[in-house]
């Protein structure tokens, strides 16, 4: 199945696009999800702080399991004031 | 009969001048006339705003703009907290401080350009940095809080003092075109730590110092954070950006609402969070 893929901030740099389509597994997690995108893209591989999970806007727990056509966004925290 | 009214506007005017005042003199009256003619404030919420008392946390990027509106729109009491002094390579983004100001306490100038601005507005400048031991004390004669610092640290510890003082507070964080903010209300919404969990490690994440920051776009957030302060203040408790985290990307000029939802597990106010504020210091990643 088929998930949109939404990078803030930071990651958006590390990846070079905000945005992605990708085919993963029935039944992924967010987690699974994640796991992956930083085999894809090695700059997120060293980034391990929790993140925001949101799917089709609302905040999701790593272990929520995604359904086709979800819109999955990562966020990062920002520190500057 | 007529007499007594008198005597009390007297005294407060001598004792308290006029910060505690139920009414609006007719300067203020013209002065806030435009904000005044909002039905959602009126004369009320002005008055509630006149009772109010914020404190600012950071006299830099978000800080500036924040207690900028915060003072002009005639909060009582604006308290200003921040142990750095004036360098030129704040003011892209510090409006409250120019040229001039290099080298001075960031919190004097920024008292000194508040009170021009607003002579009604009683500001407080502590040259302190924000810490597990002086938050508590800081925070306690504050009606909000809002959250201008610059480091992680800082922000986790605004969250955990915030939640175990029961203060209300806007959280924001920027970097480059980017910019993020909430507000808390400590045992009904979501807190900053639900949502995070814990700092990343040292290094992790780029700092502004490190990675930069366009000046208005502490300008955009500086004054959502403002605009959170006078809402919670003038009564419009259920306008608040609770429960939502607002991400803005001024580079594609995206805004973003996401829904978070309270964490019974947050180390800050969740189920098992120690309740006592002495307790955050253990918390605090500081
Ligand atoms: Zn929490």
């Amino acid at each position: 199945m088929k998930v949109k893929v939404k990078f803030f901030a930071f990651l958006r740099e590390r990846v070079g696009t905000g945005e992605i389509t990708k085919e993963i597994n029935e039944g992924s997690t967010v987690a699974d999800l994640w796991a992956t995108l930083k085999k894809d893209y090695p700059k997120l591989a060293p980034v391990e702080m929790r993140l925001l999970y949101a799917v089709n806007r609302n905040y999701v727990n790593p272990d929520y399991a995604l359904k086709e056509s979800d819109e999955v966004v990562f966020v990062p925290p920002v520190s500057g004031g | 009969m007529r007499v007594k009214p008198l005597l009390i506007n007297e005294k407060r005017f001598f004792f308290g001048f006029f910060l505690m005042s139920t009414r609006l003199t007719p300067e203020q009256i013209e002065r806030y006339s435009r904000q005044i003619m909002i039905p959602d404030l009126g004369g009320k919420g002005q008055i509630r705003l006149r009772q109010g008392k914020v404190l600012v946390v950071g006299a830099g990027g978000l800080g500036c703009p924040a207690a900028f509106y915060l003072a002009a729109a005639g909060i009582g009491a604006l308290g200003l907290v921040d142990s750095d002094r004036v360098e030129l390579s704040n003011l892209q983004r510090q409006i409250l401080h120019s040229t001039l100001d290099i080298g001075r306490e960031k919190v004097d100038s920024a008292k000194e350009k508040l009170n021009q601005l607003n002579p009604d507005v009683e500001v407080r400048a502590y040259p302190v940095r924000l810490s597990a031991d002086n938050a508590p004390e800081l925070f306690a004669s504050y009606d909000f809080i809002v959250d201008g610092s610059d480091n992680f640290a800082t922000k986790f510890l605004v969250n955990d003092a915030a939640v175990d003082l029961g203060k209300p507070f806007s959280h924001a964080g920027i970097v480059r075109f980017q910019g993020q903010t909430m507000t808390v209300i400590p045992g009904k919404s979501a807190c900053y730590r639900c949502v995070f969990q814990e700092p990343p490690q040292p290094g992790e994440i780029l700092n502004c110092q490190q990675a930069g920051i366009l000046g208005a776009i502490a300008g955009t957030i500086g004054s959502i954070q403002a605009t959170e302060a006078i809402k919670y203040l003038a009564g419009m408790e259920e306008d608040l950006l609770v429960d939502r985290m607002l991400t803005y990307d001024a580079k594609t000029i995206k805004f973003r609402i996401i829904e978070v939802r309270r964490n019974p597990q947050c180390g800050a106010c969740g189920d098992k969070a120690e309740r006592r504020s002495h307790e955050f210091r253990q918390r605090t990643e500081v």
